[in-house]
């Protein structure tokens, strides 16, 4: 399908996609099995600029703009989930200091980040507090010109290797969710060190790590916006977040798509290739219409994001929820149509299949997801 | 260090079929990329750039298309393209090409080094580097493998051999033809393609560089291809078994029997 894609935008993705097919899928296998972070492909997509398309010109970005953003995850993501996923949980961790933060804090923080000179990641999840995040037991409590922070953050991507880290906690438990209140902390902070990094299912290459933070002090300049907009900062980076992992997804199973493809050419059973039987060829069109809808989707609400639209909350949760939804069926039904092939780990087609998982999970489950777009359906209904 | 890079555009050469009742090379809807050794000489060039400072040229010889393969160079960090273009340079061989391209570098002018790959994908002679050289009355270092010196006056560089490699020390103005050892070519940055997309390429043709026109093109070409054929297929070979005296009289007799 044409999505009519500018210049600019055909010029990033065609760009990802070198980046993707010279230096990301050629590494994927080596940091599926080693769960090493991929420093070195980071450094291409650093010099290529990629760090810089989701932030403003101004801090040394090629400007803030979730289509482009999507487009290099997508690329990404096609030849490997979790080095893609390493790039766009820095895009999650960038996000809330491009929204939220002051002329000081983004001079300060953006253009390293833009350069790709340091990663950063985004940690509100903790022990506790998954899907109900007012849930949240980490402190911030004010002493001076200083916060000092105590508790534990826990499955946050690019923990331990990002420089940068945006951290949700509370500075007024009464209040609830609206004494919640974002805060820039950076690695190295004394009181701030990391617990254990997870063995995870799939995108291995992505590191998952425990913050830890135990009487940290941290500047109070370090606060974004003001105390209690935690939760606003959180709502406001997830909807420009989400189409990223939608994108996450819908590359995985892009990616899935075209190798279960190419591999029914080349599969001979009864002296045919397989891509001849009507059984197969069913399921690829099944496969490939669900993965252009998806992109349909994907896209649409990216562009909504950069207009300027508001209220974008539903489409984006349907982007992300759709997105993943068809990257675990398309990635299962592409191992599938491997044959037992596809089920060992010579083949490349099971990682799709554990890096596609994660997606219905992360930010937001997609039964989160569901319920966002439930409440905001009948909340229009209710407003004719 | 101001330096020229020569390159070439080719058809990808994984995508070339030879068309067997015309024997000709099918061109249609391959793509074309620059050729892969000169993607060593354009990274090597922009490397010696960002060391010493000075200008990285590129020139290349052929259709108005090739210009993109200028514009690639470009966007990795080259300054400047040349396209030599017309139809009085169709045909060249390289002879021909290494004296319009001799010709086109000192219209140019004021270069330190040349770089060039160590030969096209496509005619793999390895001539026209060496011929630019010659053309141009410099000395030339050919399969380079690392630059292990570069002062304003000379260059030390090791050459690749069969069997290890030599140390050279050559006077500027050089040209030197590189393999694929000596470094690896980067990825352009989006800021780079974006300045390639509206940097300037200057097209030389015949009237800008005043050539002997008994030099140029097809009449200035002393090769001329008769044929293109696809060799056939080498079959599998046929293995010998037993103990080896055995085998060398087997070899023997087949031997006989092939020359009989």
């Amino acid at each position: 399908m044409d999505y009519l894609l500018t210049d600019e935008q055909k010029m990033i993705r065609d760009l990802a996609h070198k980046i993707a097919e010279e230096k990301i899928r050629p590494a994927a296998a080596k940091y599926d099995i080693s769960e090493e972070y991929p420093w070195d492909v980071l450094k291409v997509m650093a010099e290529s600029d990629m760090f810089g398309l989701f932030i403003p010109e101004e801090y040394g970005g090629l400007g803030t703009n979730v289509m482009n953003l999507c487009l290099a995850t997508e690329e990404f993501s096609r030849a490997c989930g979790g080095i893609a996923v390493c790039y766009a949980a820095s895009a999650l961790g960038t996000f809330p200091i491009v929204l939220f933060g002051n002329d000081e804090q983004k001079k300060k923080y953006l253009p390293d980040l833009a350069k790709g000179k340091k990663v950063a990641a985004f940690a509100i999840t903790e022990p506790e507090a998954g899907s109900d995040a007012s849930a949240i037991k980490t402190t911030a409590k004010k002493e001076g010109e200083y916060y000092i922070l105590n508790g534990l953050k826990h499955f946050i991507t690019n923990g331990g290797d990002a420089e940068t880290y945006v951290v949700i906690a509370m500075t007024n438990k009464e209040k609830g969710a609206r004494g919640a209140s974002a805060f820039i902390v950076e690695k190295g902070t004394p009181g701030f060190t990391f617990g254990k990094k997870e063995d995870k299912f799939g995108i291995r290459a992505s590191s998952t790590r425990e913050l830890i933070f135990a009487d940290c002090k941290i500047p109070a300049k370090n606060l974004l916006a003001k105390e209690g907009m935690g939760f606003i900062v959180t709502m406001r980076t997830f909807d420009m977040s989400r189409p990223g992992v939608a994108a996450q997804a819908l590359g995985i199973a892009q990616g899935a798509l075209e190798l279960a493809v190419k591999y029914t050419r080349e599969r001979i059973q009864f002296g045919k290739p397989i891509s001849s039987f009507q059984g197969i060829q069913w399921m690829i069109a099944d496969m490939a219409t669900k993965v252009e809808a998806a992109r349909g989707l994907v896209y649409s609400t990216a562009r909504m994001v950069d207009a300027g639209c508001k209220d974008i909350s539903k489409e984006s949760a349907m982007a992300k929820m759709y997105a993943s939804d068809v990257a675990m069926e398309v990635t299962v039904d592409a191992l599938q149509l491997f044959g037992g092939y596809g089920y060992m780990k010579d083949y490349p087609i099971e990682k799709y299949v554990r890096d596609a998982k994660i997606t219905q999970i992360y930010e937001g489950t997609n039964q989160v997801q569901r319920g966002i777009i439930a409440l905001q359906i009948i909340k229009e209904l209710a407003k004719k | 260090m101001n330096i020229v890079v020569c390159i070439k555009q080719v058809p990808e050469t994984t995508e070339v079929r030879i068309n067997p009742e015309t024997n000709t090379l099918m061109r249609e809807g391959v793509k074309s990329i620059i050729n892969p050794f000169d993607m060593y000489a354009i990274e090597e060039a922009i490397r010696l750039k960002e060391k010493f400072g000075g200008k990285v040229s590129v020139v290349t010889m052929g259709p108005p298309q090739a210009e993109a393969a200028l514009r690639e160079a470009i966007s990795m960090g080259a300054d400047e393209g040349f396209l030599v273009c017309g139809r009085e340079f169709a045909g060249s061989d390289t002879w021909a090409t290494s004296y319009t391209l001799a010709g086109a570098i000192k219209k140019i002018g004021g270069f330190d080094l040349i770089i060039c790959g160590k030969q096209a994908s496509d005619g793999d002679t390895a001539q026209v580097g060496p011929g630019i050289s010659t053309h141009l009355n410099i000395p030339q270092v050919t399969y380079v493998k690392k630059i292990e010196e570069a002062g304003d006056k000379t260059m030390k560089v090791e050459r690749m051999l069969e069997e290890g490699y030599e140390i050279i020390e050559t006077p500027l103005p050089a040209l030197l033809t590189v393999v694929k050892e000596i470094n690896e070519p980067r990825i352009p940055s989006l800021r780079g393609l974006m300045k390639a997309k509206s940097a300037k390429v200057t097209t030389f043709t015949q009237k800008e560089l005043q050539l002997d026109p008994q030099q140029i093109g097809l009449c200035g070409s002393p090769t001329q291809v008769v044929k293109i054929f696809t060799p056939t297929p080498r079959v599998g070979g046929q293995m010998l078994k037993g103990e080896i005296p055995d085998i060398a009289k087997q070899l023997v007799d087949l031997v006989k029997d092939e020359v009989n």
